[in-house]
């Protein structure tokens, strides 16, 4: 898992990961890109994330790849990201293309949902974190006085 | 005392809260205009590791971790 200030220099990465995996004599290699988009007039997106808990998903995660024979990777943006630029890259290598492949979206999926990563849309230069597009983590809602327990 | 930190959009400094259970932080977050909105949705870690259990205990020394909802990527 390898964390950058600003945007990521996706072909940089992209190509170690791929001489790495390519001489652990991986078959299979499986790169998610996310790219920021022009919309709502917002100039960048901005990250904030907490490293100790980022690193505990993360090295879940990469165990559960281990136990199907694969491998996850991981580079995310802190900070402003302009618009165009890239955030975020998932990768997964797997001796075959299935495990790759099914690994690849459940990997993203449980990032988006339990990543604690959070997200504020850039406008005038200043920072609106983006509510309407977030989730609450696993385990959220523990302070409500109402649950039933 | 367990220190308490408030991450990303909550934007509070921390605070050293005299509590033992999650219920007392409950209390603590929802009669504040200003934390009551993510008592609701949050989740809370003790420690860096995320808490499930209602019961758990607190202990003089830990750190809780406030984590709201989250966008990565």
């Amino acid at each position: 898992m390898e964390l950058f200030q600003g945007p990521l220099d996706v072909k940089a990465i992209s190509n170690r990961w791929y001489d790495e995996v390519r001489e652990l004599n991986y078959g299979a290699f499986i790169t998610f890109v996310g790219i920021i988009r022009a919309e709502n007039s917002i100039e960048a997106l901005s990250f904030d994330i907490y490293e100790p808990i980022l690193r505990k998903w993360f090295d879940s995660w990469q165990q559960e790849a281990k136990s199907r024979g694969a491998l996850v990777k991981m580079a995310h943006a802190i900070g402003n990201v302009p618009i165009a630029q890239s955030s975020y890259i998932a990768a997964v290598a797997s001796p075959k293309r299935k495990v790759a492949l099914a690994l690849i979206e459940e990997f993203v999926e449980d990032f988006k949902a339990n990543a604690p990563i959070w997200k504020y849309d850039v406008v005038n230069g200043e920072r609106i974190y983006a509510k309407d597009r977030s989730t609450p983590m696993e385990g959220a809602g523990i302070l409500k006085k109402d649950s039933d327990d | 005392m367990v220190k308490v930190e408030f991450l990303g959009p909550i934007g509070k400094d921390p605070v050293e809260l005299n509590i033992n259970t999650l219920e007392e932080l409950a209390d603590y977050m929802l009669k504040s205009d200003e934390l009551k909105e993510w008592a609701e949705n949050s989740a809370v870690a003790v420690n860096n590791t995320i808490v499930q259990d209602h019961n758990f205990q607190l202990k003089s020394g830990d750190v809780v971790t406030i984590l709201p909802p989250v966008c990565g990527g």
